[in-house]
Formats: structure tokens, C-alpha cells, sequence
């Protein structure tokens, strides 16, 4: 695979050939002339280099990459990239600001719609999103040539965090009100960014000994490097927002009493999807077997990569097997890789087209060694005589009929049993609602998965309470939590504006 | 919440005492709560301890536990005055309590810490309380004046007879099962392997047995499923689901095979051996009668 490998310098220098050739007329280039420009290829980490450290893979496009790429852009007439996009970013504006070299202009459009624009255009599924549409991957019939918009945001958020510097937003007179913010995820930022501005006090409560929720202790730091999400914290506390750790809402205290005994006006819920689904299967209980929550936590907040420094040990595996085909499974994959497992093999029970993971994290995860079983499931798994794994029951599967997710239903190929030697099994199949918090919160109305129901304006059952992100959708991605935080801290303005 | 330590005192050899300053966990904790501390907040481990007392008067939290790794042994370290990098609490379901008639509170080792606030709320309940305290020396037994004031009647053991009974907790529990009447319950806390050997001797006579585990854990709040265990036919989270689960129901040998996790990568120090010596006399006193 890294013979196919572009390097870092190759991609730079042809991007600024490219740019010195189209550079003078950028702004009036004719559609046909955006279409021929090549699309840019992110620059990456050399395949085995990056299977032996942590370090981000997607170095960064260039400022001439990213004005090539953003010079492909049509600006074209319906904009379905906006329309694709969670939370309506102005995607043109900030495009065509970049092909021009204006980068503040780029991160004022920007930061006009996201908070995060590091972490959404590092993780965000771009390509069943704003890019999905693109006017130019369809004139092209190949999506994957559509105008890489995620890289062009990262691209500019990166060059805001270094050169531009980020700006403290200015935060309205105090209001004299405070509102609760429960979860430090992408969700619960938003909310404490939006309302902070707005001048009302803000309160961010995190179980976790640091906030970040799932950017922190789930998506590795060679995906989203922990010093971006530690910078956009850093932000909110520079606004006055307050940032209680250690503290779980529902335990160290009764959500009901934030409000009643401490005297919060309002509260929002974004506890995210932290309960990791199993797969009720024989033998999930045996020593080696982790859900992706585990595995990721260890590796990620706690730094068990970090071997000689980290006090939280990580199991060591040598054949890993990880069941799932989301980014989780990508990302717990690729730890695995890193952490010096010899074999790692994702097993998946649709085919490669069904895997929810973003095409980025499935290519690169290939490009690291990691080997892919479609079709495959596991049955049961099978221990030795002192209760760990060391193979798994696996059956073969074809796909029939499309099923409620219109993804053609999965069916189990009777007699196909084949086993599987391993010693680590990774399940990352999915997170439901955690219900610690609807537990003890008598009146949070909840439907039978446990996800916090909520009104068009993210209102749950109670007044004054709202909620957000996946505990109200499930378990889904960082910008939808960060649309419906949007929505939660409007609402929650008005609440506390009224009268 | 500075997290504070205000008093530190050392109970045996390996076992210290310490009051934090936690107002808030004190206000809410219940019996058979527990709480996830990290000395480090960069590299350090999160590990569970009970909370052995709360003092909501004075805003604090007692914690007892025993040096037996890295994180405790750093905690060991720690003086009065010092704080705790990071507290979290008060988590998992508090104990069961009610009025059921005869409880016996069998207690091993450190396990007498998080035994005595249940066997405090049982008693003022209105149960009669018969607590059998085990260790493997006078020297190691804690908190015996404390569950003294508690309990109806006391009984000791030592594996060596340095003090009370040459016994394993074992042989009074089984006693106390043979007498009519039966105790109405037990609640049995201390190492693995004792916990699954007090729900074996209850188990014939149909004591019902609380047991209170101790497992690896990482957030404590539903969201690693580190903790899991297998009890009956179901898999339960320690940390949201329990502590305390039915004796006879735990697979206490697949718990202690996932305690023993990452043992391979951990220093086989000297209580590790002690502990393995202990496994091995409690198997051949039980398999022998």
C-alpha cells in the first residue's frame, strides 16, 4: 500500500505549480477550468511510519493545496452542500475565501455557523454530508472527487488555532442567570459557548476527570489530537464558563437539585451514548474481551499507550479481532495496530458499501495493515482453562432483503461455523443511552431505548430542563450533537429571556 | 470539592484510614456506595474504593483501603493536607436495607471497611447482627472496636490464631447456617475467593448471601463495561448494577480471571503471593470437609 503512497512534499509541490499557474485569474476561472483542476489528496503520515506512533495521520493540506482545492469549487447556483450540512454552514463563502488566500475571512464565515471547526473537519462523515451533493463530484459521477470541504475546514480552523490566533468571543452584560450544562461533549460546548455569549452564566458538569466527553476518551489522537479539543475548552474558559469535572449529574448530585438547592435556571442534557451494546453472545465475559469504550478509554484519556508512563494498563494482544464497521471499530483497529498487535482483523456482517465509518478511516485503516472479514460475524467465543479468549466462533453471512436502514439485511449462511484464533476481541457494535441520569431524574420522560425525549426545541419533559446530542438521537455523529446544541441553547435563551 | 485529606492514620502494615474532604459525596452517599479516585491527573489510574464512612456534618468522607498496587501505594503516599488528584462519587446502587431479622456480616481483611457502614444501617434497621471478622493475623484485623458497638455478637478468626478463632470465616458462618434458626441473610465482603466460599457455605442452607464486588474499572458509570460480570444468566455492570449482587449467583471464577486481566504486565510483588498462599489454604480448608 505505501508504494501508492504520496508523500508530503510531492502533493505540496504540485499543488503550488498548480497555483502559481491559476493564481492571477483564481476568482474568475470558468467552470470548465475549476472542473480540470486535479482534486488534492490530504497529506498523510507514511503507512509504516504511523503504525508505530500516535501522531495524526492527515497531516493538513498546504495554504497552496487548500487554495487549488477550493478553487475547484463552482459556486454554483442551489448550493446542496449547505443543504447537506447539520448545521448550515455557509459552505461557498468560506471555500471561495480560501481560494482567494483571505483565511480570515474563510474562519469568520465559518465560525459564524460551528464552534468546532478543527474537530468537525477532522471527524465529520463528510462524504454522506455536505459532500455527498457536491455539484462537481456529480459533474465528475465520482463523489469522491466532490470539493474536499472537511480538509478546506480543518485546513482553516488549523491555520486560525496557529497563525490567525483564536479570539475569546465577547460574551454579553451578565444576565444573571446560569444555566447547568451536564456533558462536556460536542453537544454540551455548544450550548456553553451559545449561552455564555449571551450572558448567562455557564457551568459545564463532567464525570470524567477532564471535559471533552467522547473527543477526549473515544476518538484517538492520530484521528483528532487531544491539544485541538483542549484548545476549544480553553476558549470557553477564556469566555467565563466554569468547568466542574469529577462530577457526575445524577450522583454527586440529582439533576432536579441543580436546579432546586443550587439555584440554576436551566439545565441541558448531553450525556452522550456511554453504554456500550454486547453482543450477548457465549463467552463475552472472558478475560481479552473489551467493548470499544474500554479499549479507546484506556488507550486515549488514560494514555495507556503511553507505556512507561501510564499507570492504567492496556491489554497485550497479538491477534485482535474488532467486531463492528463504524469509525469506533476503524479507530479501535488502528489503536491495536499502534499498541504493536501483530494481526488486526475487523469482522463486519454487511459488506464493505454498508460500514457506517467514514471512506477516510476505512482507507487508511487498510493502509495501516489492518485486514477486513465482510460478510463474517461472530457466534460465540471460546476460552482457555484460565477464562481468557483465544478464538471465536465465526459464521458466514449474505445479504438479503434492505431492511429498516435500507441497508440489505445480513443473512446468516447455515453451517458456515469456522473458528478464529485470537486473543483480544474488541466489540464495537454500537453505544446505547446511558440511564444513570434518567434513573434518578423521576419525570424525564424517555423512550424505550432510554433516549431523553425531547420537543422541536430540544425541551424534554420538564421545564426548563433540554437536551441534546446522542442521548436524545442515539448514538450518531459530532455535528449532529452540535446542530441540536445549537437548537438547545436558542431555546434555553428564550426560556430564560422571557417575561 | 478540594478533595483534602484532614486525617490519615495507618490501621496494619498495609492498610491506611483516610477522611477526605468531598462535601458533596458526603451528603449523598448511602451504605455500599463507592467512589473512582485518581492520584494523577495525566497519567494516573482510576481506581474504585468503598466509602467505609461519610461525615456530612463536617463535609468529609472516610476511605479505608490497602496498598496493593500502584495507585494505592501512591495513595499511601499522600499526608494530611495533601489533595487527591480527582474523586468521584458517590457511585453504584446503595446496599438493600431492611428489616429481615438475623443478619451475619462476614468481613475479610480490608473487606470489614465497606462491611461496617451496611452492618450500622442493618442494625439500626432493627436486625440482630452476628459479624465474624477474618484476617490472617491480630495484626491485620481493622475496625474491630467499631463493628464491636455494632454487633449483637462478635467473632474473630485469625489463620493463625494470633487472635479469636484458628479459623476461616468459613467455619462460624457454617455454625450459624446449621443452627435453627437459620440467619434470615447474609452479607459477605472481603477477597474474591472468601466471597465465593461464604456463598458456598450458605448456599445448602439457603441463606440468602449479599456480596459486595470489587472489579477493574475505569469511568465507574456504565460506560466502559470493564467491570462486567456474569451473575446468573445475565451480565451485570458492577458499577451501575451492583455493587452488591446475590452470592449464589455470581460467577465468582470468571470475576476473579478478569481481576486478573492485566496481571501478566503487573509486578508479581510480595502480596500478590500472600495472596495466592491465602487462595490456596481457604480451597484445601473448604475441599477438605
Amino acid at each position: 500500500m505505501s508504494a501508492e503512497h504520496d508523500s508530503f512534499e510531492d502533493l505540496a509541490s504540485a499543488a503550488r505549480v498548480k497555483l502559481a499557474e491559476i493564481a492571477p485569474r483564481i476568482s474568475d476561472l470558468k467552470p470548465k477550468d475549476r472542473m480540470a483542476i486535479p482534486p488534492q489528496a490530504m497529506p498523510a503520515q507514511d503507512p509504516d511510519e504511523r503504525r508505530r506512533n500516535i501522531s495524526e495521520v492527515a497531516l493538513g493540506y498546504t495554504l497552496e493545496q487548500a487554495r487549488v482545492e477550493a478553487a475547484r469549487c463552482l459556486d454554483c447556483k442551489n448550493k446542496p452542500c449547505v443543504d447537506g450540512c447539520p448545521v448550515g454552514i455557509d459552505i461557498p463563502g468560506f471555500v471561495l475565501s480560501v481560494a482567494e488566500g483571505d483565511l480570515k475571512k474563510a474562519s469568520e464565515i465559518l465560525k459564524k455557523d460551528t464552534l468546532l471547526p478543527a474537530v468537525c473537519g477532522r471527524v465529520c462523515p463528510q462524504e454522506t454530508q455536505c459532500q455527498a451533493t457536491c455539484t462537481v463530484g456529480r459533474s465528475l459521477k465520482d463523489p469522491e472527487k466532490a470539493v474536499s470541504i472537511g480538509r478546506l475546514e480543518r485546513f482553516v480552523a488549523d491555520w486560525e488555532r496557529g497563525e490567525g490566533g483564536i479570539e475569546v468571543p465577547e460574551v454579553k452584560g451578565s444576565t444573571g442567570k446560569t444555566v447547568a450544562v451536564v456533558g462536556s461533549g460536542p453537544a454540551g460546548l455548544v450550548v456553553a459557548a451559545d449561552l455564555r455569549r449571551e450572558g448567562h452564566g455557564v457551568t459545564i458538569f463532567e464525570a470524567f476527570h477532564k471535559p471533552g466527553g467522547v473527543m477526549m476518551y473515544g476518538i484517538p489522537e492520530f484521528r483528532l489530537p487531544k491539544e485541538i479539543v483542549a484548545k476549544e475548552i480553553d476558549t470557553l474558559l477564556g469566555m467565563g464558563v466554569e468547568v466542574k469535572s469529577n462530577f457526575v449529574v445524577g450522583k454527586t448530585r440529582k439533576l432536579m437539585d441543580l436546579m432546586e438547592k443550587d439555584g440554576f435556571d436551566a439545565v441541558f442534557v448531553g450525556t452522550g451514548a456511554g453504554l456500550p451494546r454486547f453482543m450477548n453472545v457465549e463467552g463475552e465475559n472472558l478475560v481479552g474481551v473489551f467493548s470499544a469504550n474500554e479499549y479507546l478509554t484506556r488507550a486515549n484519556l488514560m494514555r495507556a499507550y503511553d507505556k512507561k508512563r501510564a499507570h492504567t494498563p492496556i491489554y497485550d494482544s497479538r491477534k485482535v479481532a474488532v467486531l463492528g464497521g463504524g469509525n469506533v471499530a476503524m479507530d479501535a483497529a488502528r489503536t491495536a495496530v499502534r499498541l504493536g498487535a501483530e494481526e488486526v482483523h475487523i469482522v463486519y456482517r454487511r459488506t464493505e458499501k454498508e460500514m457506517p465509518a467514514r471512506v477516510e478511516e476505512v482507507a487508511h485503516a487498510k493502509e495501516e495493515g489492518v485486514v477486513f472479514h465482510i460478510l463474517e460475524n461472530a457466534k460465540r467465543f471460546i476460552g482457555d482453562a484460565e477464562g481468557r479468549v483465544e478464538a471465536i466462533e465465526c459464521v458466514r453471512y449474505e445479504l438479503g432483503e434492505p431492511d429498516d436502514s435500507g441497508r440489505r439485511r445480513p443473512v446468516e449462511i447455515k453451517g458456515s461455523e469456522f473458528i478464529f484464533d485470537v486473543d483480544t476481541v474488541v466489540v464495537a457494535i454500537g453505544n446505547d443511552s446511558n440511564p444513570l441520569l434518567q434513573q434518578t431524574t423521576p419525570g424525564l420522560a424517555c423512550n424505550k431505548w432510554g433516549n431523553i425525549i425531547v420537543d422541536e426545541n430540544q425541551k424534554t419533559s420538564i421545564d426548563g430542563v433540554y437536551a441534546g446530542g446522542d442521548i436524545v438521537l442515539g448514538a450518531a455523529t459530532v455535528i449532529l450533537a452540535m446542530g441540536e446544541g445549537r437548537k438547545a441553547a436558542a431555546a434555553i435563551n428564550a426560556y430564560l429571556s422571557r417575561d | 470539592m478540594s478533595n483534602r485529606i484532614l486525617r490519615k492514620e495507618r490501621l496494619s502494615e498495609n492498610v491506611y484510614l483516610i477522611r477526605v474532604d468531598a462535601p458533596l459525596i458526603a451528603e449523598e452517599r448511602l451504605p455500599g456506595q463507592f467512589v473512582i479516585l485518581s492520584v494523577d491527573n495525566d497519567f494516573g489510574e482510576r481506581i474504585p474504593l468503598t466509602i467505609a464512612d461519610a461525615d456530612s456534618a463536617e463535609g468529609s468522607i472516610t476511605l479505608i483501603f490497602q496498598v496493593v498496587g500502584k495507585t494505592t501505594k501512591l495513595l499511601s503516599a499522600l499526608d494530611v493536607g495533601d489533595s487527591i488528584a480527582s474523586l468521584l462519587g458517590p457511585l453504584g446502587a446503595p446496599t438493600h436495607i431492611e428489616k429481615v431479622g438475623h443478619v451475619v456480616c462476614v468481613g475479610g481483611g480490608i473487606g470489614v471497611a465497606p462491611l461496617r457502614p451496611i452492618a450500622e444501617g442493618m442494625k439500626k434497621a432493627g436486625n440482630r447482627i452476628t459479624a465474624i471478622l477474618g484476617a490472617r493475623n491480630a495484626e491485620l484485623l481493622i475496625l474491630e472496636k467499631e463493628m464491636s458497638e455494632i454487633a449483637d455478637e462478635l467473632i474473630i478468626c485469625t489463620d493463625d490464631g494470633s487472635k479469636g478463632r484458628e479459623a476461616l470465616v468459613t467455619e462460624p458462618l457454617r455454625e450459624l447456617c446449621e443452627r435453627e434458626p437459620k440467619p434470615d441473610m447474609a452479607v459477605a465482603i472481603g477477597p474474591p475467593i472468601m466471597m465465593k466460599f461464604c456463598s458456598e457455605t450458605t448456599r445448602p442452607y439457603g441463606v440468602r448471601t449479599v456480596v459486595s464486588l470489587n472489579t477493574i474499572m475505569v469511568d465507574g458509570t456504565g460506560m466502559c463495561g470493564g467491570c462486567r460480570v456474569t451473575v446468573g444468566e445475565e451480565t451485570k455492570f458492577v458499577c451501575v448494577d451492583g455493587p452488591e449482587f446475590d452470592g449464589h449467583k455470581v460467577d465468582f471464577d470468571n470475576m476473579m480471571a478478569r481481576l486478573n486481566s492485566y496481571r501478566l504486565r503487573e509486578e508479581a510483588d510480595a502480596h500478590d503471593c500472600e495472596l495466592d498462599k491465602e487462595i490456596e489454604r481457604i480451597k484445601k480448608n473448604v475441599s477438605g470437609t
